[in-house]
Formats: C-alpha cells, structure tokens, sequence
C-alpha cells in the first residue's frame, strides 16, 4: 500500500477515537493521499492554499486551542520555506503541531532539485527539543502515528509518499527516540534511516554476506532523540560504521552519529552514505540513488574500504 | 458610549501609559513607540469588551487576544497588571535573565497571553487557527488580533488575510495599528501601504477605519463587528506612534528607544497632571 495511504488510514482511525485529530494542508491534498480524510471528517480538514506558512501559522492557533494538527506537504517547503513558523509559532511557543515533509530526498525524483529536501532534518535538528521521525515502512509509519499523535510536543515527520513496502511484523511496537536493530552482525554497523535507506542497507548486509563479512544493520526511525544507547553499543562491538541517509551527509544521521562517536568515545570508523553536500536534480529513483552514490553496492563498496578488504 | 465610562477608560489609559514608560524607563531601553499607539485599544479590549478571568487566564468559554506585533508586550503586561493577572512588582523584571515578561509575548511565561509572538507576520494566522479550533468545538469566543502597520509588510499577513474570509470567521475581530512610522522611517516612505482599508475590502473583509486613541470610536467598531457574522472584520486604528508622551511622539527613533529617568519622569508627570484637569 502507498505510505500516503498508510498515513490517510491511520489518521482517519486516530480520529475515530479522537476528536481533535485534524489535517492541514497546502494544496498537496492529493500528494499527501489525505482525500479519504478529509472525505470522514471534512470539519476537521484546512486546506489552506498554497500558502505553507500559513498553515503551519493556523496549525499552531488549532494546537493553542487543543486541537492535534497534522500539517503535510513536500518536504522542502515543510522544512525550508516554514523554518520560522514552524520554529516559533509551534516550537517556540511549546505548541503541538504535527508537520509532515513529504517526498523526502530522492524520492522527490521528476520534481527534481527545486523539491528535492536533502536539508530538511538538517534544519529541523537545530530546533530544541523537536523529535524528528522517519519511518521506514507501512507498519512502523502507522503505528507510530499513533505514538505521534499521543505525544504531546511537536513532531517533524519524514514521510516517503509513493510506493509501499512492509518489512516489520504487526506485532512490532515501536518508541520515538527508539531505533531498530534489523539484522546482527559482527564485522560493520550500517546505520539507516528512512524507508529507501533501509531497502539499500539490508540489500548491502546481503552483497557483504556473500564476501563473508557480517554486516549489522539498525533502522534509526528517529533522527531526534536518535537512539544513542542502541547505536553506541553495536559501535562499541564492530569498531566501524557506516550511515545510510536520503538526506546530505551534513546536519542530518551521518553527523548526528558522528556525535555518538566522539562523545561516547568509541573507537569506530565512519564513512558517511548520502548526498555528498549536493543539490539534488531530476530523475528516477534508481538513478538518483546512482547519481548521489546511494545504492546498495556503494554502501557495500564504502564498507569493504573500511574493512580494508 | 456614555461619559463616566468614557472617563474611567480614558482615565485607565493615561495609567497603562504612566506603567509602561515606567516598566520601559526601569529597563532603560524598549518598544515605547507601538506599546503607546495600542493602549487605547488595549483598554478597550481588557476593561470592557473581552470575556476573561484574571484568576482563571484559560478560562474555557473565554475571548482570546493574540498581539501580533509582540513587541508591544510592556503595554499589553501593564494592562494585565492592573487587571490581575500577576502582581503589578512583576513589571520591573521586564527583560532580565528569566522574567516572566520578556520583550515579546510569550504564552508559556505570561498569564493572560494567548499567543506567542514576535516574528512579525505570524500571529493573524495563529488566531485564524485559534479561530477555527473554537469553531470546531461550538464554542462562541470571539478572537481578536492586532497587527501593526509595518507588519503588514509580511508577505503572510496577507497569506492569513485571504484566508480568514475564506474560513467565514465572523468571531475573528483584527486591528491594524497604523501610527504611520516603521524602524527605518515613515511606512509611507519604506514600503506604503496605502489605500490600506481598499485592500482589506478587496480580500473580502468587513472594514472601518477609526481614530485609535477614541475609546468610543474603538468600542463603537468593535460593537458593530460583532454583528457581522459571515466574515472577519479589520478596525484599522489612525494611531500615532508613541501617543501621550511628548519626547517619543512622532519621534522617528521611538521604536525601541533608551529612556532615562528624568524623560520618564516628565512624561509620568505630564500625564498625572491631566488627572485633575
């Protein structure tokens, strides 16, 4: 099923049992899949025009009002274009806006470099206290909405939009601030985020198997608070790391997992998989992961250099 | 309007206005110039037309009142004062290292602000959300906002003024403060923003324009605001930037100026006098 759907689905049955889940959006109704929404609850939708500013400015007055918005559209604009509404109109004022960037890094694919958010955890990261999450598949996006939708602070979520994929089991439950590790290994920890990143990863792990080095993988899911504990620990056993982000390699998991690093003062390795401080550009997703060095090769490629194999 | 409430307001306004530039002239330095033009408005709104509670600042069914141009805070935090809100001593801690009362309004430090402001532009959209929230929940609060001249250079000013009339809200009343100066100089000379009340007509909202220092004349509009149901109404204020102090008065370095003691205390004096004229 197609994430926005995900994401549709499981707002109109969050709204079900309450009564102040409401939508916002920006034009992008379709893109962001919420018609079936606004279709159950037509009271609870604001779509606002293209006009993102406002709506995050509106999504903060619903939030003063008790009302739990959830605010879409194309990440670039979700980031970039609403930096100060979102920083201060909702986080500023410890407001409780939901606000959805879309289409995240390559996925943005025919859009192309002018909707292409390569920056957008990057930015959102220098908010305090925002929670920054990304899901990365149909199960851990509607089961966190959940988790989202309860929590009572903002939430800045990256949403892949077109095209599904189901890797957890339904009984998974999930934590903000809690990552996933997928798959042990001893030799490498790729870390990854986001539904793309975790295809790549997992398929590296495999192509690294087949040359009898043990590759493990954690799903970060949140960026912010990223899960130090889980990540420093599997550092700690395999001395070398690699992240795997759809996103520039500044600001965003590779820089946040460096942090882990010094901090914690492990002795580890790190290459970093991503736009290499790139703007992004038109295409399809199999070319771009190409184009930016994304693909599951590169990450594998990036960790045999480490191993020095 | 009849006269003992015309005088007892013009009356709290001449107070609100000796506490501000004595909150101001404790600091030393601050946004004299637009806390002055809105104080009549403010008396308006929190001494007769609002329905709040200063023992119960959140009060459910209460108005809401967002002070878009946030760096009117010491004007709206004497208002609160001598309402009750918090003690009238929490004015000298203006601006110091975590006062409940910083330069621009904070809703999570001060009772009685429904709103966090300060970048300009932002705050007519969060009451049109306030707006639409209450909506959603039947309740009949009415919601004001009050934007300044300058302000009304925001780009989102205007995403928020196409989209109120949009919306139908009829509870959301706005003022424009228009004293006619900005920090660089006149906005006539910065960026004009005349014929001010066509453009708020031609986006479809329920216009008056009215002298912003007449208690009647903003109680009158406010009255004949409420009537209109199907819209939002804009009260644009003719105002002058620093009004009832006679060094900041059209003054074009009163937006945030230094005030010593001595200014302070003339200004505080002149408007004590007019108490037993």
């Amino acid at each position: 099923m197609d994430m926005r759907q995900v994401y549709n689905d499981a707002l109109v049955e969050l709204a079900a049992d309450n009564k102040d889940i409401c939508i916002l959006e920006a034009d992008l109704m379709g893109a962001s899949g919420t018609k079936g929404f606004k279709a159950a609850y037509p009271d609870r939708t604001v779509n606002v025009g293209v006009a993102e500013a406002n709506m995050v400015g509106i999504a903060s007055g619903l939030s003063a009002t008790g009302k739990i918005p959830f605010a879409a559209t194309f990440g670039c604009f979700a980031s970039r274009r609403v930096y100060d509404q979102f920083y201060l109109s909702a986080n500023y004022a410890r407001l409780n806006v939901k606000l959805v960037g879309t289409d995240p890094g390559v996925t943005a694919q025919f859009n192309g470099g002018t909707h292409m958010p390569f920056e957008d955890a990057g930015l959102m990261r220098n908010v305090p206290q925002l929670t920054i999450v990304e899901p990365s598949d149909e199960i851990s996006l509607r089961k966190l909405l959940r988790v989202i939708a309860e929590y009572p602070k903002s939430v800045y979520i990256r949403l892949h939009r077109k095209g599904g994929w189901q890797y957890y089991d339904e009984s998974e439950n999930f934590e903000l601030g809690k990552g996933k590790l997928v798959r042990e290994g001893k030799d490498i920890t790729l870390v990854s985020l986001g539904l793309v990143m975790l295809q790549q990863a997992l398929e590296a792990a495999d192509l690294l198997a087949a040359d009898g080095i043990e590759a493990e993988v954690i799903d970060a899911l949140s960026l912010k608070p990223l899960d130090r504990e889980l990540i420093a620990s599997s550092l700690k056993k395999t001395g070398l790391a690699i992240s795997c982000e759809n996103h520039n390699i500044y600001n965003g998991l590779g820089s946040a997992v460096a942090e882990v690093i010094a901090e914690e003062a492990i002795p580890c390795r790190l290459s970093r998989i991503g736009s290499q401080d790139e703007f992004g550009q038109v295409g399809l997703l199999d070319g771009l992961l190409e184009a930016y060095g994304m693909t599951a090769k590169h990450i594998a490629d990036a960790a045999s250099k480490l191993i020095g194999k | 309007m009849d006269q003992s409430t015309r005088n007892e307001l013009e009356r709290k306004a001449r107070l609100v206005r000796r506490m501000t530039l004595e909150t101001i002239a404790n600091l030393g330095i601050g946004h004299i110039g637009g806390s002055l033009s809105i104080v009549e408005l403010l008396i308006v709104l929190y001494y007769k037309q609002m329905n709040i509670d200063p023992k119960n600042p959140r009060m459910e069914q209460r108005d809401w009142f967002v002070l878009s141009k946030g760096h009117a805070g010491p004007a709206l935090y004497s208002v609160l004062a001598d309402r009750g809100f918090f003690h009238p001593d929490w004015l000298k801690t203006l601006n110091q290292v975590g006062t409940n009362l910083p330069s621009h309004a904070d809703r999570n430090r001060t009772p009685g602000i429904d709103m966090t402001t300060g970048s300009l532009g932002q705050g007519l959209s969060a009451a049109i959300g306030i707006a639409l929230g209450l909506r959603m929940e039947g309740k009949e609060s009415f919601i004001f906002a009050c934007i300044g001249d300058g302000e009304s250079q925001e780009g989102q000013i205007w995403e928020a003024a196409m989209a109120a009339p949009h919306f139908k809200l009829g509870r959301l009343i706005a003022f424009t403060d228009f004293n006619k100066m900005q920090i660089d100089g006149m906005t006539a000379d910065i960026m004009g923003l005349e014929d001010i009340a066509a453009k708020w007509s031609a986006f479809n909202w329920h216009v008056q324009r009215i002298d912003g220092h007449d208690v009647g004349a903003i109680d009158q509009a406010i009255e004949a605001a409420k009537l209109v149901e199907d819209r939002p109404s804009m009260i644009i204020m003719d105002t002058v930037k620093g009004k009832g102090a006679a060094f900041a008065e059209n003054n074009l370095a009163n937006h945030n100026m230094p005030i010593d003691r001595e200014t302070a205390d003339a200004a505080i004096r002149a408007l004590e006098e007019q108490e037993s004229n």
